[in-house]
């Protein structure tokens, strides 16, 4: 297919600190954090205005899903949008606990790890061709997943090392503070099943297309981090969607299937060098530069041959190329403000020089955590972007819009619906595929096509709700899905 | 209104934040001078926005277990 639906599911962390006194836990500072929701969607899972979906996940993560995307633009303002949304939620928080006199600050991290070592995730979901063979599709992505941490890993401090895998020693040095590509890297267990939790996968098999099943499937990678930096997440679903196009149009590439995926993950994510070798199930070992470099020159062959299927390509294609060169002259000045490992890099090596600490100090750590931090004004991330050190991929405004505002997919017919729904006051029901207003005995508008941002059974329903109701209350309630 | 709020606009946002405008261009040749001047500004300001005790902060965030 031409173009392609995606999107980006994140779990952010949440947590209060109060130096002195005793923190709210973290299931006090979700209810908290989404009594607003409760009172505008009478539920804590909810479908907003701008298409996306926020709701309290597993282990009482606030997690923001983006509308479906169609390019890479809206996907990166959606997603930076989402972070809008959690922080002003995180605000109003911050005051009602203020008014209740609990001292402290709430805190929300878009990362992937605690200091415990418990994981989080960011899930990308890409609507693929049902008749594209499964099982060759992941058996040739798995090795593209498992190298594409040189891109867009988020990078991170480990005090004490890499921990074993197992009875594995990931590290050279036992105990030596280290930096690492990838968050999530070490909390992956498996190549691809259908488990989230229990024995985490690169890919999530699960099967929800939310749209026509014979034609579509759903791809759902679970390995990536959480990325703060707008390039680095357009470079994320613009190679992944780069590599899937030609997968998709049967293209023969080479075997790269590895002997120990999830092993590899750990220790490519773990060699900053990227020249470590990966050990392939042909008996051959091939580092992570060069398999990702086979990668980026096939594709290139690819566009060069089909053409470029958007207008930002190049861009893609320059970007992937100068990421893996930077890896491979262990510079990274040409990408130290557009890929997150190489920007919060560049930050712990500043801070680290000045007052003369390894990485093992406790306050490494805390300016890992703190470049996640969504807060405008405090978070690290924010504070580099506003001083010209980390590069946009939109602007500003862009962003600002796409927290109210759907990109021109299905999202705009859900949009326009809960727009009209919520401003009449009906009872209604949303979910990725379907509309419904509870107390009529309408059918359920049903929206099989993830790409039409048209839809004229939605539309006559919308035109049939008639103006604001009086009370200005509205009554959402939004199904689990 | 509540729904203006959760969904947080722009406009209500710099008002109450009053950050400086976001997308300033990155140092030049030309500024290259005070770019040291200003690297230690960067990590000034971020001295100033961190909280005090670092191992109690990073060991006081923990989290049940996503997906």
């Amino acid at each position: 297919m031409d173009r392609r639906i995606y999107g980006v599911e994140t779990e952010f962390g949440l947590t209060h600190s109060a130096p002195g006194a005793r923190p709210i836990s973290p299931e006090e500072a979700a209810r908290t954090l989404f009594r607003p929701v409760v009172a505008w969607g009478r539920s804590s899972n909810v479908f907003l205005p701008n298409g996306g979906r926020l709701y309290l996940d597993v282990g009482s993560h606030p997690e923001y899903a983006t509308a479906e995307c169609a390019t890479l633009e809206d996907l990166v303002a959606q997603d930076k949008a989402g972070e809008l949304i959690v922080d002003d939620l995180r605000r109003q928080a911050q005051e009602a606990l203020g008014e209740q006199g609990v001292a402290g600050q709430l805190y929300l991290f878009k990362n992937n790890v605690d200091s415990r070592g418990n994981s989080y995730g960011s899930h990308e979901n890409y609507l693929i061709a049902r008749r594209t063979e499964f099982a060759r599709l992941v058996q040739i992505l798995i090795p593209f997943l498992v190298t594409r941490q040189l891109l867009v890993g988020a990078g991170k401090v480990h005090p004490a090392g890499p921990e074993d895998f197992g009875a594995v020693r990931v590290g050279d040095a036992a105990g030596a503070p280290s930096y690492s590509f990838s968050q999530r890297a070490d909390h992956i267990w498996e190549g691809s099943s259908s488990a989230t939790t229990r024995s985490r996968p690169l890919i999530n098999t699960r099967d929800e297309p939310h749209a026509d099943a014979e034609h579509y499937r759903r791809l759902h990678v679970i390995v990536g981090d959480s990325t703060m930096s707008q390039t680095t997440t357009a470079l994320r679903i613009g190679t992944t969607d780069l590599v899937l196009r030609m997968i998709e149009a049967g293209q023969i590439l080479p075997d790269r299937t590895m002997v120990d995926p999830v092993r590899s993950l750990r220790e490519v994510s773990h060699d900053l060098t990227g020249t470590r070798p990966v050990p392939l199930a042909d008996g051959t070992r091939r580092s992570a530069l060069d398999l990702q470099r086979e990668h980026l020159e096939a594709v290139r062959r690819f566009v060069d041959r089909e053409g470029a299927h958007h207008d930002r390509v190049p861009w893609v294609l320059d970007l992937w190329e100068r990421t893996l060169d930077a890896v491979a002259r262990q510079d990274a000045s040409a990408i130290d403000t557009e890929i997150d490992w190489a920007i919060k890099k560049k930050l712990l090596d500043g801070y680290a020089a000045r007052d003369g600490l390894d990485l093992s100090a406790p306050r490494m750590a805390q300016l890992d955590l703190a470049y996640h931090d969504t807060a405008p004004e405090r978070g690290l991330f924010n504070l580099l972007q506003r001083r010209g050190r980390a590069a946009t991929f939109v602007p500003d405004q862009r962003v600002q819009e796409a927290a109210r505002t759907p990109p021109a997919t299905r999202a705009a017919v859900r949009g326009r619906f809960i727009d009209a729904v919520v401003a009449s006051g009906h009872n209604y029901t949303v979910d990725w595929v379907h509309l419904k207003v509870n107390d009529r005995s309408q059918r359920t508008v049903l929206c099989k096509d993830p790409f039409a941002v048209e839809n004229a059974e939605a539309d006559a329903l919308v035109a049939s709700l008639g103006g604001r109701d009086a009370t200005g209350r509205a009554h959402g309630d939004a199904p689990v899905v | 209104m509540a729904q203006e709020r959760i969904f947080g606009t722009g406009a209500q946002r710099r008002e109450e934040t009053e950050l400086p405008e976001p997308g300033a261009p990155a140092p030049t040749a030309a500024q290259s001078q005070t770019s040291a001047t200003s690297a230690d500004d960067l990590l000034a300001e971020i001295d100033g926005v961190l909280e005090s005790n670092a191992e109690e902060f990073v060991k006081g965030f923990v989290q049940k277990g996503g997906q």
